[in-house]
């Protein structure tokens, strides 16, 4: 497995002009005779579809939803940020990109993260044209929020639902295609393998989740942008259907999956209130700005919140980061709230919580100001636990909320398969071992709207002619996928394809969760093969393959998530050091920080799969830190 | 607590359907409404029987994904509120509780309570958008929107496309869901240039997509989750109106 990173010469702020100056265009007359797919249409494959079939490429675009709008990125609530310096508090393109290199403990891609602050201008202009409803100051002009990990206010949002109204304009956007004709739209469709011939990724097959046909779809590129893998936790912030399997199914066909125990805990979730729960709620992040995290100093105080003096409370956050406060990073925000419950500080009934408490901002803005902000996230949570936050502190905890590990990608967005491109969460690129607060909106919309519309044409205007004929590696995919269909239906065991879910979930929450030692990850890596072959055993899928099958949908994305969490726990092991939100506890410094190994481990761990028992191969990309220099994040 | 379910049961668009009755034990007031159907699945996928199918993703009402008739009332008893924002602590023990999909002749059944939304899209398409090429739009700050108007906006923007509204209403009317985009749009100036043949072109594709016309019940404003207010009805109406005044055809507007 060959890794080109493929990053252009020259300045660093010079690199994405000069790229798009060098790389091939495909003149217009030429570009209705390629076909793309887009699989996923979240913001980056909405996105990437819309803009290319808008340049004039034959784009066909999949969903296993109904809609493309319901894609999961219609969740994002806090915000997109933006170095657009609106507020003069000191933004920059190099200040946006700093912080993320640095948020991102010094594990991503500088020049990706450069092009990605650049184009954080673009992308507002943008949502702005679409008639995106940001929020505005009195004077007509765009109002900024501040958010974890960054000293300057640069975050755009509507409400607290800025993902939604990102989403509904790139979803806008896209109906505006297929009206025109652009785009080809499929509904409803499961991508469940992707088909390489020639060492060209040639096309995918899909699952039609109404009829169950299996079928065949032929392209001449095509672009991943299927989302993280939280849900191999089970309980995590993602929608339920979120899944592994377009990429799992990707990797097993030839593309690198690069730094797959990168998982971010997002320290702003609700509690879980018992066993039977199906899923965890975020509550944006955005709530740090005005909310103080604490919890009481006397471990097991049973007292309400509104009894507890402030003299007997640990602001723990604003006592350890004096300068940053309650905006530490998330994996930091993370790590603290477990230590304090670890430690028998945990509130509420469960004692699995920390406060986070809007008293003080009330106080000090007046309630109308504070449900001006955050309404509708008072209101969810309300709904949720039945407490009002405007009267009693909101119960906090972390949980899985994002995955900056994914399908390795060189600078132009493309996996180790060429022709098979990755974007927006799906890929690995620009967070490193933390993504900051803000920063997933703009990188899928970086990726869908202005990078891979642009870097897909140099690979398609250096397509051999003749592609040669790929018929009967669809045929043998085809037949691969129904099998392995008829294998799920078959199995009858006693067990529902949950439970297994459930038990994969704890397992990987206990041993490669947010804290993770040698000795679990051995342990998890001699558990989960047998809990992946008792699932082939003893699974039990109701009805048949040739209908609407909820069951069955998620027994196969189940399926790839017991192979996919063996490879994480790989991964997890062998990086030797704790670095952003991959903690391993043997590595800590003497502040109880994440102590990285720069002299070892400043790469990227890029996995090939060997097949059969043969454990994955690790590849190496190794990163070079000119312009951030490599340093000890400190938010003190 | 415990609760008897009458579940509507149908395999596909051809079968007529029916009601099927199941027990539901040990439900604790703190679990969701999905998180209930779910343990039901369970036990049912444990009996050797199929599941109910329903839509649902992000269990966070966002997504629009999941929606259902819950004793008669879409999303069930709560206002604000979608199916999956809804806890048991809204029902007792002994309920009985009615599960329908959405009935709408718009809106045919796929299976159990999933229903086909696909309209919704259509009427996005045909005109529920600014036409903006990616890449050339100027600086955001160039467009300053009166922040009473993009509050407004907001308000209507934030459909999360459920069919709540259809559901609700006796003529399964999809106004408000098209009057909310129409509004959102129409109340930014970046949606000006287009205002008043995406109002005709929309109008139009609701029509034909087989939805009934709005006779004003209001039902749809009260079956929102999203709160979505009938004003925006009345703002869709002053802009068809004053569009159809006007002298360009809707065809020969959209050429």
């Amino acid at each position: 497995m060959e890794l080109n990173a493929r990053i252009p010469a020259g300045p660093i702020e010079q690199k994405w002009d000069r790229h798009r100056f060098e790389m091939k265009l495909v003149n217009p007359a030429n570009k209705r005779k390629f076909d793309v797919i887009v699989v996923g249409t979240g913001l980056a494959g909405a996105a990437a579809a819309a803009t290319m079939g808008e340049l004039g490429y034959r784009v066909r675009a999949f969903t296993f939803h109904d809609s493309p709008r319901r894609a999961h990125s219609i969740a994002a609530q806090g915000g997109i940020n933006a170095a657009k310096n609106y507020q003069g508090d000191g933004d920059s393109v190099f200040r946006l990109f700093h912080d993320t290199v640095k948020g991102g403990d010094f594990r991503s891609r500088e020049a990706n993260v450069y092009r990605l602050a650049q184009l954080s201008l673009n992308i507002i202009d943008q949502a702005v044209a679409q008639g995106v409803p940001f929020a505005r100051e009195y004077g007509g002009l765009l109002a900024n929020r501040s958010f974890g990990g960054a000293q300057v206010s640069r975050t755009f949002y509507a409400r607290g639902q800025t993902g939604q109204q990102l989403l509904l304009g790139a979803y806008q956007a896209l109906q505006r295609q297929i009206h025109a004709g652009a785009v080809e739209m499929h509904t409803r469709q499961e991508m469940l393998d992707v088909v390489v011939a020639d060492g060209r990724a040639r096309g995918i097959v899909t699952r039609d989740l109404l009829t169950g046909k299996v079928e065949s779809h032929s392209a001449d590129a095509v672009v991943l942008a299927t989302g993280g893998y939280s849900n191999v936790f089970f309980l995590s912030t993602n929608a339920k259907l979120c899944n592994v399997t377009a990429t799992w199914r990707a990797h097993k066909r030839g593309a690198g999956f690069a730094n797959p125990c990168f998982t971010q805990i997002h320290p702003t979730c609700i509690p879980q209130s018992g066993e039977y729960q199906s899923k965890l709620t975020l509550m944006s992040e955005s709530l740090r700005n005005d909310g103080r995290i604490w919890v009481p100093k006397a471990k097991g105080d049973k007292r309400p919140a509104h009894q507890i003096p402030d003299d007997e409370r640990d602001y723990y956050l604003e006592r350890l980061y004096p300068s940053f406060g309650n905006l530490t990073p998330r994996d930091i925000a993370s790590r603290r709230a477990k230590e304090m419950v670890d430690a028998g500080h945990g509130i509420g009934p469960m004692e699995n919580g920390v406060y986070l408490d809007f008293r003080d901002a009330i106080r000090r803005m007046g309630k109308e100001a504070v449900s001006e902000r955050y309404g509708n996230l008072f209101a969810m949570y309300e709904k949720i636990t039945g407490d009002d936050p405007y009267e009693v502190p909101m119960r906090i905890y972390p949980a899985p909320h994002y995955t900056m590990g994914g399908l390795w990608v060189d600078y132009n967005l493309m996996s180790t398969v060429p022709g098979l491109f990755v974007i927006g969460e799906a890929n690995f690129s620009d967070h490193g071992a933390n993504r900051l607060g803000a920063s997933a909106l703009m990188q899928g919309l970086a990726d869908g709207y202005f990078v891979i519309p642009l870097t897909i044409g140099d690979y398609l205007s250096q397509l051999p002619d003749g592609n040669g004929d790929a018929a009967a590696a669809f045929k043998d995919v085809e037949k691969e996928v129904r099998d392995r269909t008829d294998r799920l239906l078959s199995a009858r065991g006693s067990r529902t394809v949950d439970s297994f879910h459930m038990e994969l979930g704890r397992l990987m929450w206990d041993l490669c969760g947010m804290e993770r030692t040698e000795e679990g990850l051995k342990d998890a890596l001699e558990r989960i093969p047998k809990l992946r072959e008792e699932f082939w055993r003893e699974v039990r899928v109701p009805g048949s393959g040739e209908s609407f099958n909820q069951s069955l949908e998620k027994a196969g994305r189940v399926a790839d998530f017991l192979e996919f969490a063996e490879l994480m726990c790989h991964d997890a092991l062998q990086r030797d050091e704790s670095c952003g939100a991959h903690y391993r506890r043997e590595h800590t410094t003497e502040e109880g920080e994440a102590k990285r190994n720069d002299e070892e481990f400043t790469h990227v761990s890029v996995w090939e799969h060997r097949g059969g028992d043969e454990a994955p191969r690790e590849h190496r990309e190794e990163l070079d830190f000119e312009h951030v220099p490599l340093s000890q994040r400190s938010y003190k | 607590m415990r609760l008897t379910l009458h579940v509507w049961r149908q395999s596909d668009a051809r079968d007529p359907g029916r009601f099927e009755t199941y027990e539901a034990n040990d439900i604790s007031e703190s679990m969701s409404f999905l998180d209930m159907l779910d343990l039901v699945n369970e036990r049912l996928t444990e009996d050797g029987k199929e599941p109910i199918a329903f839509d649902h993703d992000c269990r966070e009402g966002i997504c629009g994904s999941c929606g259902m008739m819950i004793n008669g009332v879409p999303h069930g008893p709560k206002t604000m509120t979608t199916a999956c924002q809804l806890h048991m602590r809204s029902f007792s023990d002994g309920d009985e509780i009615w599960i329908e999909p959405w009935r709408a002749q718009a809106f045919p059944v796929i299976r159990d309570l999933v229903v086909s939304r696909d309209p919704f899209d259509r009427i996005i398409e045909s005109g529920g958008y600014v036409s903006v090429r990616t890449g050339s739009a100027p600086d955001a700050h160039t467009i300053p929107v009166e922040k009473q108007a993009a509050d407004e906006a907001m308000d209507a923007a934030v459909c999360i496309g459920c069919g709540a509204c259809v559901a609700a209403c006796p003529n399964a009317s999809a106004m408000l869901f098209t009057a909310a985009k129409v509004a959102h749009l129409a109340l930014m100036p970046q949606g000006a240039p287009e205002r008043y043949d995406r109002v005709l072109s929309m109008v139009e594709t609701h029509d034909e997509e087989g939805f009934g016309n709005c006779t004003n019940h209001g039902a749809c404003e009260v079956a929102c989750p999203k709160g979505i207010s009938v004003d925006y009805i009345a703002q869709l109406n002053r802009d068809l109106f004053r569009a159809t005044l006007s002298s360009r055809p809707a065809n020969e507007a959209k050429e």
